[in-house]
């Protein structure tokens, strides 16, 4: 190789380590600036937004708590989030797996239902969802709001999950069957292990979706003992405009921040094959 | 005999619960979207009136639903091509199997688009704000003192959401042009390079064309991105304002909602079904005669 060539190289190299070391400031430098300002104090805030917290101030946190009512949100959140993920993994694993494994009449045609609710964003559809909701008295219900989360969640989780139960041999279930396991002992004891890497990807899927959400939340719930994270920072957003303590904001922000960056980095690597599986199909 | 009995027992308690709430809470909805779009409807109780398609009548008369429509255009049209590019070059990049650490940069790229919306939209409210954000302060180390509310000014507006939903989506996009990178054959390349094809070339001629069917299939995930998303995003950052400037077509159907205007939000709703489905098409059909059989 000339020199003129691996000099025309080393230049290339550092071009593009520069531009992925510029992304990673743009994507990681705002949520960091989010956590070191939810340290500062209101007059700090307004000094400049690249200097360092004077110390682990934690008032804000404080302040979030009790002024700002973090730990009902948290707790609804929690309350919803779980809930919701319990309803979801009921409702698709009994579904996908006699979708993906049985044949009988019109499973093809619910298949294709399923597959048209993937394209029905719930925003589409939360104003007559609420109208209905609130004639049959489910509205501004944390149990009603999780099978609301859940169903919506349904068609997307069925897709990947029907496809995963197709790449089971069959043959575990029929020397089940003969050992006489049964119906729903072959679907507990057999096909629910082996289809637990599937599981976990839409369990997965199911948090990031019901932990964020806004618009269902919004329109569903509307006693504040009982609205969930999103909304409470949209709300002390909208305060924040007129009277302004952004310390709780920064610090409520933090808060929804912290279990997602957790799970996202015990889970990225699933989520992300998730994706291959189901989110691609061109 | 008796076995079969059982055996459609067990399907329709798999399958019936599903179905059964699938039906309630997203097929009867979407029903009512449709029917209620041609009625006049106070959503209060009242009996609503038919009045066929009075509803789009005054739609396509009123002045901010053009601003909604215009906005929603400009978001479509300012996102889709860096989104995909950017998208397109990291994905090409990190799978080059040249970079060293490229686990961690697709860890940290894909980051944003796990965030809450409600999160984001804060988070760059306050990137965009005049006296403590990022952008002011940055730009007044250059000297540059901009001394204007990215956010309340109309004319910078849009451009600023725009910025924010490129943020929050290209790391998506990236994994999944990585996905499709990996399923092509390595050997490909390996003949490209002994043949003295340079990076860019490759590229162009190898990457571009055999992942033409998912980056078809992403453009329409953009644009239905856009139109969903920026509900919350407008409504968190600027609930609308300046004035009306940054109004979007699902905003302005939830205001009208939220005033009891029913029958109008659910006509701006089949409008924006309508829109996401020609617009579904129009790309589809645009792209389409670059396919490449693999």
């Amino acid at each position: 190789m000339s020199g003129k060539k691996k000099y025309k190289e080393a230049v290339v190299h550092i071009i593009i380590y520069f531009i992925l070391i510029i992304n990673t400031i743009v994507v990681v430098y705002p949520l960091l600036w989010n956590v070191l300002t939810s340290f500062k104090t209101n007059t700090e805030i307004l000094e400049s937004p690249w200097r360092l917290p004077k110390g682990f101030n934690l008032v804000n946190y404080i302040n979030a708590f009790t002024k700002a009512k973090i730990g009902y949100y948290s707790v609804n959140s929690v309350l919803i989030t779980v809930l919701s993920i319990i309803i979801l993994l009921f409702l698709s694993v009994s579904s996908s797996y006699v979708l993906g494994r049985y044949k009988f009449r019109f499973s093809g045609l619910i298949k294709n239902v399923y597959m048209c609710g993937i394209f029905i964003q719930s925003i589409f559809i939360v104003i007559p969802l609420y109208i209905m909701m609130s004639n049959l008295g489910m509205d501004d219900n944390r149990f009603w709001i999780s099978v609301v989360y859940a169903v919506l969640q349904l068609p997307f989780s069925i897709y990947l999950l029907t496809s995963y139960m197709k790449t089971i041999p069959r043959e575990y279930e029929d020397s089940a069957m003969i050992d006489g396991c049964g119906y729903f002992g072959t679907l507990i004891n057999i096909i629910v292990p082996l289809a637990k890497p599937g599981i976990i990807t839409i369990t997965i899927f199911g948090f990031f979706s019901f932990w964020n959400e806004f618009p269902l939340a919004l329109t569903l719930l509307s006693s504040e003992e009982k609205k969930t994270l999103p909304i409470g920072l949209a709300n002390l957003m909208e305060i924040q405009r007129y009277a302004t303590d952004w310390g709780a904001l920064f610090a409520g922000l933090v808060i929804v921040l912290v279990p997602t960056i957790v799970i996202y980095s015990l889970t990225q690597k699933k989520l992300t094959s998730g994706m291959q599986m189901g989110g691609i199909k061109g | 005999m008796k076995k079969s009995i059982r055996r459609n027992a067990f399907i329709a308690f798999c399958i019936l619960p599903s179905l059964l709430l699938f039906s309630l809470f997203i097929v009867y909805p979407t029903i009512n979207v449709f029917k209620t779009s041609l009625y006049q409807d106070s959503g209060l109780g009242n009996k609503a009136i038919f009045i066929g398609l009075e509803n789009f009548k005054a739609m396509f008369k009123d002045e901010v639903f053009y601003i909604a429509l215009k906005n929603t255009g400009f978001l479509a049209a300012t996102t889709i091509a860096p989104t995909l590019l950017i998208a397109l070059f990291f994905a090409a990049l990190l799978t080059s199997g040249k970079i060293r650490y490229s686990n961690f940069f697709r860890t940290v790229f894909f980051f944003p688009s796990i965030l809450s919306f409600v999160v984001i939209s804060i988070l760059w409210s306050f990137i965009y704000h005049p006296t403590m954000g990022l952008v002011d302060s940055f730009l007044g180390i250059f000297g540059v003192e901009l001394e204007l509310p990215l956010l309340g000014n109309k004319y910078t507006v849009m451009w600023a959401l725009a910025i924010t939903m490129i943020w929050q989506a290209a790391g998506y996009y990236m994994v999944m042009y990585m996905a499709g990178i990996d399923s092509i054959s390595r050997e490909i390349y390996e003949a490209a390079e002994i043949d003295g094809a340079s990076s860019s070339q490759q590229f162009w001629r190898i990457t571009v064309p055999l992942l033409w069917g998912i980056i078809r299939t992403t453009i329409i995930f953009i644009i239905n991105g856009v139109i969903t998303n920026s509900f919350t995003i407008v409504r968190v950052m600027t609930n609308g304002g300046p004035d009306r400037d940054s109004e979007v077509l699902l905003t302005f159907m939830y205001n009208h909602a939220v005033n009891a205007n029913m029958g109008y939000a659910m006509a701006v709703v089949v409008v924006v079904f309508i829109i996401s489905i020609i617009l579904s098409v129009v790309s589809n059909r645009l792209t389409g005669e670059h396919a490449v059989e693999m």
